[in-house]
């Protein structure tokens, strides 16, 4: 069988699994649409949170950026994880006893006010939209790529899809469907890993491997090292010092930015008690960990390869898997100085090969020479990856819709079976403007999904965390802290991206912090304003704030509830 | 429960977030950005050990993190009485 037919068989029957199990678990009450019913298990919970969490960017793109960034790349790994500790310590118990269903409900309750709900509503869904939009391209891209349908049939079928099972099974379809996406994209990730490591240093394990001897006996990393000066590259594991404040930002702002994704938070409603989530975070940041601890070994071990396969090689020579990737116009090769062999420095005068980072962890298997059937594997775990984020964040917009918008503004009496019903429509709406805006995406994937952290870091995390450690932050403070944070933060991002259209260059960078990282200075003004003006102005009724006394306490949690309409 | 009471529970608390919190930042910020260069003088097996608290150690350190207050917590919970049936 070649790569091709394993390609379809792989992806065929990992998705005749995910509508299998969303029609065992179709959801049957809103309750079970919006937090399957509250009767997850903290292990179901945290695998599925594990999926929703690692996107097509964690899967496809990471470890590739880290083969071309050295240490720097470090600031995704301790940023996408590092938001965990954050979540399980500071946020998802409580917001567990809260007990209600989305992050504006919390909102709204605490700061005893629809408007601010309104602007949490806000937020969320543009938080929210703006990261499914890239999952939908990612889905588009890997259909295309692999099954060699155009781009927009491949967003097609995604929409196809995630249509089914989100629409009909809800969070507890999703959560389900998740579990068994998990499976996929993590045996997919890992075993090209196992085996890379194993033919490389001997050793199985490659969170181990990438720290062992070659052959040769010298060090992997220290042979890497060498390899880099020599090509005129920095060292793979020297510290960029010019570069640490931006890289401080950075990993300040995914890891706050992960606290703050109102898809991320949702999961924790999904559990029975306060205990669970507590639990349930460890959970899902361990089945996170496996990836996150494997994604630099691929890096290190797919940049030794590169280098090792195509420097100075005769341009007749090259693998057939190079040809394949010039046609995809993602590798080329310019013979500048017309000797036939390829030259790959870092002087960009002299350099003849330039790489889309993106391909490395799709080429990573073809590279070191593994059976076609790892290839394929590797496709259909992009593909879990992509359509188990895009559901998850689905959720949270038809929700906020249906939920928070409908039933709490403009439709209050509205009956279990009408808003279940408002909740599927919107899902379906939601799908499909999702898809469009993906076969048509403003900007690049990876500008957008930055933008979604900046924003949740600089909006959600301060207004939550006063919520429930503050009792004297009052709707004045957060309100004014959550707008001017993210008019703060978008302003920025907006005009220092060239891609959306902003005229700044990197010269006028406040303190040389890249887009990407001004999110944890957002975060900063945000706190300082809501606590400052929370204090100029009236506290907050006496009934909120023993509700923010009762949060505190785990005892008398009860299953996550519909809440009180003011 | 009495006011007293909630109110030590709740310290407890702030104290075992600030402790388990100083040691992420000192981690991941510390030993991972604005120390690694120095870190990286020091060698664990084919690690530097600023790459390597950067790249693999804050991760472990996290997931540990995490486990510590989830047993912390669910003693506390016991001891004060606010533990859920």
């Amino acid at each position: 069988m070649d790569a091709q037919i394993w390609t379809y068989v792989m992806v065929g029957a990992t998705f005749a699994v995910y509508i299998g199990v969303a029609i065992w678990s179709r959801a049957g009450s809103t309750d079970e649409f919006y937090v399957a019913g509250g009767g997850v298990t903290p292990l179901a919970n945290g695998m599925a949170t594990a999926a929703d969490w690692m996107s097509a960017a964690s899967f496809l793109s990471m470890a590739g950026l880290i083969s071309f960034m050295g240490f720097g790349g470090a600031q995704y790994l301790m940023g996408w994880t590092g938001g965990y500790v954050l979540l399980a310590l500071l946020l998802a118990p409580y917001l567990r006893k809260f007990g209600k269903f989305t992050v504006p409900d919390f909102i709204g309750e605490r700061y005893y006010s629809k408007n601010a709900r309104l602007v949490a509503l806000i937020c969320a869904l543009f938080v929210s939209f703006t990261y499914v939009v890239g999952q939908m391209k990612g889905v588009g891209v890997a259909f295309a790529r692999f099954l060699d349908v155009p781009f927009e049939t491949g967003v097609l079928i995604g929409i196809g899809i995630v249509f089914f099972y989100a629409v009909l099974g809800g969070m507890k379809g999703i959560t389900y469907t998740q579990v068994a996406q998990y499976c996929v994209l993590i045996f997919a990730f890992t075993v090209p890993a196992i085996f890379i490591s194993l033919q490389m240093t001997g050793n199985p394990i490659p969170q181990i491997g990438f720290g062992s001897t070659l052959k040769d006996g010298s060090y992997l990393l220290d042979k890497l090292n060498l390899l880099s000066v020599d090509l005129g590259f920095a060292e793979y594991t020297a510290v960029d010092s010019d570069n640490l404040v931006n890289m401080f930002f950075i990993t300040a702002a995914l890891m706050f930015g992960t606290a703050g994704l109102p898809h991320v938070i949702v999961r924790f409603f999904t559990v029975p008690k306060v205990r669970d989530a507590r639990l349930s975070a460890g959970y899902a940041l361990i089945f996170i960990a496996i990836l996150y601890t494997t994604a630099p070994a691929i890096a290190a071990f797919a940049r030794t390869n590169l280098i090792n396969t195509l420097s100075e090689r005769p341009y007749k020579e090259v693998p057939s898997w190079f040809s394949n990737w010039e046609n995809t116009g993602l590798l080329e090769f310019d013979d500048k100085n017309g000797d036939g062999k390829i030259q790959y420095v870092a002087d960009q005068s002299r350099n003849e090969l330039i790489i889309d980072r993106d391909i490395i962890v799709l080429a990573n298997p073809e590279i070191a020479n593994l059976p076609d059937w790892i290839v394929a594997l590797v496709v259909a775990g992009g593909l879990a990856a992509a359509l188990s984020t895009a559901a998850g964040l689905l959720l949270v917009i038809s929700t906020s819709i249906s939920h928070d918008l409908l039933k709490s503004y403009l439709k209050p009496n509205i009956t279990e079976r009408g808003e279940l019903k408002a909740a599927r429509v919107s899902i379906a709406v939601a799908v499909v403007a999702a898809g469009l805006a993906g076969i048509n995406p403003p900007g690049f994937v990876a500008q957008v999904v930055a933008l979604a952290f900046g924003l949740a870091a600089s909006s959600f995390f301060p207004a939550i965390i006063l919520g429930i450690f503050d009792k004297r932050a009052n709707q004045q403070g957060v309100m004014a802290g959550m707008i001017v944070g993210i008019l703060f933060t978008a302003t920025y991002i907006i005009y220092f991206k060239p891609q959306l259209g902003g005229p700044g260059t990197p010269d006028g960078y406040w303190f040389g912090i890249a887009p990407e990282g001004i999110g944890t200075l957002g975060m900063m003004i945000n706190f300082f304003i809501s606590v400052a003006i929370s204090r100029l102005t009236p506290p907050p009724p006496q009934e909120v704030q023993e509700l923010t006394e009762k949060i505190r306490f785990p005892r008398g949690s009860g299953e996550a509830h519909d809440i009180t309409i003011h | 429960m009495s006011p007293d009471k909630m109110k030590s529970y709740w310290r407890k608390n702030l104290r075992y977030l600030f402790i388990l919190l100083l040691i992420w930042f000192a981690v991941s910020y510390g030993c991972g950005v604005l120390f690694a260069d120095s870190l990286n003088t020091i060698r664990i097996g084919g690690f530097p050990l600023g790459f390597w608290f950067a790249q693999q150690g804050s991760i472990y350190v996290f997931v540990a993190l995490i486990f510590v207050y989830v047993y912390l917590m669910n003693r506390l919970d016991r001891e004060y009485d606010v533990d859920e049936k």
